[in-house]
């Protein structure tokens, strides 16, 4: 028998258990013995982060950047509901996290109790799995489960609710390896008819194209492998949502670079006219589908995704293949070679040649200026003066944000975070700080929004204090791009709200943080300024003024087909753009 | 096609495939829903249905193994196939969760649903509805010089029917379980 010991010493132990190296938190009353406990020890390294929200998003940025689960720990009440916009996030990009949230004493649950929360009942609909635990004697059993749930199948956030006695209660603490995990087990296996008719479909398509997302990065390292292997033999062109940008190499010659609504033309347009289409681990999102009864007309769709309810919930496909990406791309590579290795090889030259016309459209082209930093130069620019360093980039929402996925180049996976499902502003802050916590030595950038930056702007503090040299690349326009552009294309150019107005000194708030500050508008001054971000050791807010109006391109209006693009055109940029006028 | 392996009990193995998955009709489906008796797992069934605008036409769960700590919920659902088909998925999802059986689809079933009728009547009427009870094999389970109060049990429909008939004869109130069903054989 081992002795017994406190909810909170178990807390402590079955992170350390589960190999938990860092939790972001914000202690209060109802975690106070868990904190306890954390001061007691040394294993595990506590980050104190200045909001709630900013721990689930850090967690969700060293989850993402590390492939491990990504932990949290705050307090009742205000501290679970300011972690619910984190949770979300979290659920609608399958990120791993585990977030513990004091509550109560269990005798006072139910009676209004300062800072109590029905916890477990606002994060329900927004975590994988939630436990509300009464009993010390089920808590260390319910956090190993707990972490259980949130890596497997599809990942995702699940919470631990604790009340306060039962964290001062001593009972038995159950190891990791005796934890009872046995019944949550999704599938990982593919079914084999359904790859060999895939491999098939393979062998004959003569218009194909894959379609890759984030679950090929949540798969893990062997899933982008294969999945290379896979283009590589096939010879198929691929493109990818917004979270799985870097499975397959920028760099790779296959790659058609991103789509969806602010996707490539030579992408988007390969998915409407193609006949094969192969979804690898993503969702058919409505940033990408466009106008279902238009999306991709003439094609057979093969779905790979670990999770039933992502198939056929809003385009029915031909062959569904439920499983692990990395497994099922095994067993198909392994099948298809078998087989020969076939595919239309004269079809694909036709197809590639038709692919090399959308792309000497050259969609990403803008007209650029002498007087005035384009965001887009200055996210080129970034992206040369950084290439080959140890780079991971996270970003805010909004217009700098499609600019960074379009202009910035991935190699691996595990590289990008971005909130793509929720579109959080404010996320990309605090995912830097745990994305550079979990990479002490990498050059971490957040590419960000004067706007979205100044939602989680007080985790400057942290980055001060744990010495996070993460770099604000704040492309800031003054407004709030992405709802100005909306306004322009589709409210005749009323700009309700959509102004920064009263924006700080970037430079000197920097300063006031004790972090270094840049600012950066001629554009002769660019790269010299963007050296000296990167050169400097420490944190720095870089405040790159840009144009003010520039719009993001190509762009499918909302409710069109992928064939109906905006493209970027001299004579369209700074109007109103009548969405029929540049139809392409 | 087993491609679509859902969970346990999922229809994909049927005759159900055979319909068009992309029918408007709305079809009318009674599930079987096995879960861990734990705390909040009705509410998130019934939080899912109305989070993503599912409808429920009825719902009634009971724990069936008190060992095992697992309950049976049984949920009358309706929407076109595709809706059904997500409603399944989604259930599968959930964590605790053990199976998700369509009864509609996995043969013929059982329904049955238990209701309590007060019914208050005088002279002819109140001859008529002890009538009418017998007629549909519903028992007095209390009478006062005033009412009677009925149990039937049946499917849902026969319910409906013999409630059409009490109204005019002095229904007063009534309680309804839903549906609980099994598959036949
Ligand atoms: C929390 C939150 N509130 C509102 C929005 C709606 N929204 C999307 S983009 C955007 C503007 C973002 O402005 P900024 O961060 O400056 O980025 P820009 O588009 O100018 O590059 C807004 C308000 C959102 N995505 N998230
Ligand atoms: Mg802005």
């Amino acid at each position: 028998m081992t002795k017994p010991i406190t909810g909170a010493q178990m807390v402590v132990q079955a992170l350390k258990d589960q190999g938990v190296d860092v939790v972001f938190g914000y202690p209060g009353g109802a975690v106070l013995p868990i904190y306890d406990e954390i001061f007691l020890q040394n294993e595990i390294r506590h980050i104190l982060v200045r909001h709630e929200q900013a721990a689930v998003h850090a967690a969700e940025g060293y989850a993402r950047s590390t492939g491990k689960v990504g932990v949290a720990l705050v307090t009742s009440g205000p501290g679970a509901t300011n972690a619910v916009t984190g949770l979300t996030d979290a659920l609608m990009d399958s990120i791993p996290i585990v977030v513990l949230t004091g509550q109560v004493p269990t005798f006072m649950i139910g009676t209004d109790g300062f800072q109590e929360a029905d916890t477990v009942g606002i994060t329900r609909p927004c975590t994988k799995h939630n436990w509300l635990v009464k009993d010390t004697d089920r808590l260390s059993g319910v956090i190993h489960e707990a972490f259980h749930v949130a890596r497997s199948g599809r990942p995702g956030p699940v919470l631990v609710d604790i009340p306060k006695d039962v964290q001062f209660a001593a009972g038995t603490y159950t190891p990791k390896a005796r934890a009872n995990l046995s019944r949550y087990q999704p599938r990982l296996k593919g079914d084999l008819a359904t790859i060999e008719a895939l491999a098939d479909a393979i062998r004959h398509a003569k218009r194909p194209v894959i379609y890759s997302g984030g679950g090929v990065i949540n798969s893990g390292k062997a899933a982008s492998h294969l999945l290379r292997e896979l283009v590589e033999e096939t010879g198929f062109p691929i493109t990818s949502t917004l979270m799985g940008l870097g499975a397959y190499p920028a760099s790779g010659k296959n790659w058609l670079g991103m789509l969806g609504m602010h996707g490539l033309y030579e992408a988007n347009l390969a998915m409407h006219g193609c006949d094969l289409m192969i979804n690898i681990g993503a969702r058919f999102d409505d940033r990408i589908t466009g106008r279902l009864q238009d999306f991709s007309p003439n094609s057979m769709k093969a779905h790979i995704d670990i999770d039933p309810s992502s198939i056929n919930k809003v385009i029915h496909v031909d062959l569904p293949i439920i499983g692990d990406v990395a497994h099922v791309l095994e067993d198909l590579l392994r099948i298809w070679r078998s087989q020969g290795r076939g595919t239309d090889k004269a079809a694909l030259k036709k197809w590639w040649a038709q692919i090399d016309e959308w792309r000497a459209v050259d969609c990403l082209g803008f007209t650029g200026s002498d007087t005035v930093i384009k965001p887009q130069h200055a996210v080129q620019r970034l992206e040369e003066l950084t290439r080959g360093h140890d780079r991971y980039i996270c970003t805010e929402v909004g217009q700098h944000q499609m600019w960074a996925a379009q202009y910035l180049r991935f190699d691996e996976p595990n590289r990008w975070m971005t909130s793509g499902g929720l579109g959080t502003m404010g996320y990309g802050q605090p995912a830097a700080m745990g994305v550079q916590l979990a990479h002490p030595e990498a050059l971490v950038i957040n590419v960000a929004g004067e706007a979205s930056w100044l939602m989680n702007m007080q985790e400057m503090g942290t980055m001060v204090q744990y010495h996070l040299p993460v770099k604000q690349f704040i492309l800031n326009n003054e407004r709030l791009g992405m709802v100005r552009q909306w306004q322009e294309l589709l409210h005749g150019e009323r700009y309700s709200q959509s102004w920064s107005e009263a924006l700080p000194d970037f430079v000197k708030l920097a300063e006031a943080f004790g972090a270094k500050g840049i600012q950066c508008k001629d554009p002769a001054d660019l790269d010299d300024a963007i050296l000296e971000m990167v050169n400097h050791d420490g944190p720095v807010i870089f405040d790159c003024l840009v144009e003010k109006h520039e719009n993001c391109f190509p762009m499918i209006p909302s409710g069109e087909a992928h064939n109906k693009m905006l493209l970027p055109n001299a004579e369209t940029q700074g109007q109103i753009t009548a969405p029929g006028a540049v139809l392409v | 096609m087993t491609a679509l392996n859902i969970k346990k009990g999922s229809s994909r193995h049927s005759a159900y495939d055979l319909r068009n998955p992309n029918s408007d009709a709305i079809e009318r489906h009674t599930l079987a829903v096995v879960v861990d008796n734990e705390a909040g797992v009705l509410a998130r069934v019934i939080g899912l249905f109305s989070g993503r605008g599912y409808n429920i036409e009825s719902l009634t769960v009971a724990e069936i193994d008190h060992t095992g700590h697992t309950s049976r919920i049984t949920i009358v659902t309706t929407g076109t196939p595709h809706v059904i088909e997500q409603i399944k998925a989604q259930l599968g999802r959930i964590v605790p969760v053990h199976e998700v059986h369509d009864l509609t689809v996995e043969g013929p079933c059982v329904e049955r649903e238990l209701a309590l009728f007060k019914v208050a009547g005088e002279g002819d009427k109140r001859v008529e509805a002890l009538r009418m009870a017998d007629v549909f094999r519903a028992s007095v389970v209390d009478s006062t010089l005033a009412n009677f109060t009925f149990e039937i049990t049946g499917s849902p429909q026969k319910i409906d029917a013999f409630a059409e008939l009490m109204r005019p004869l002095g229904l007063t109130e009534m309680a309804r379980t839903g549906v609980a069903a099994l598959g036949r054989g």
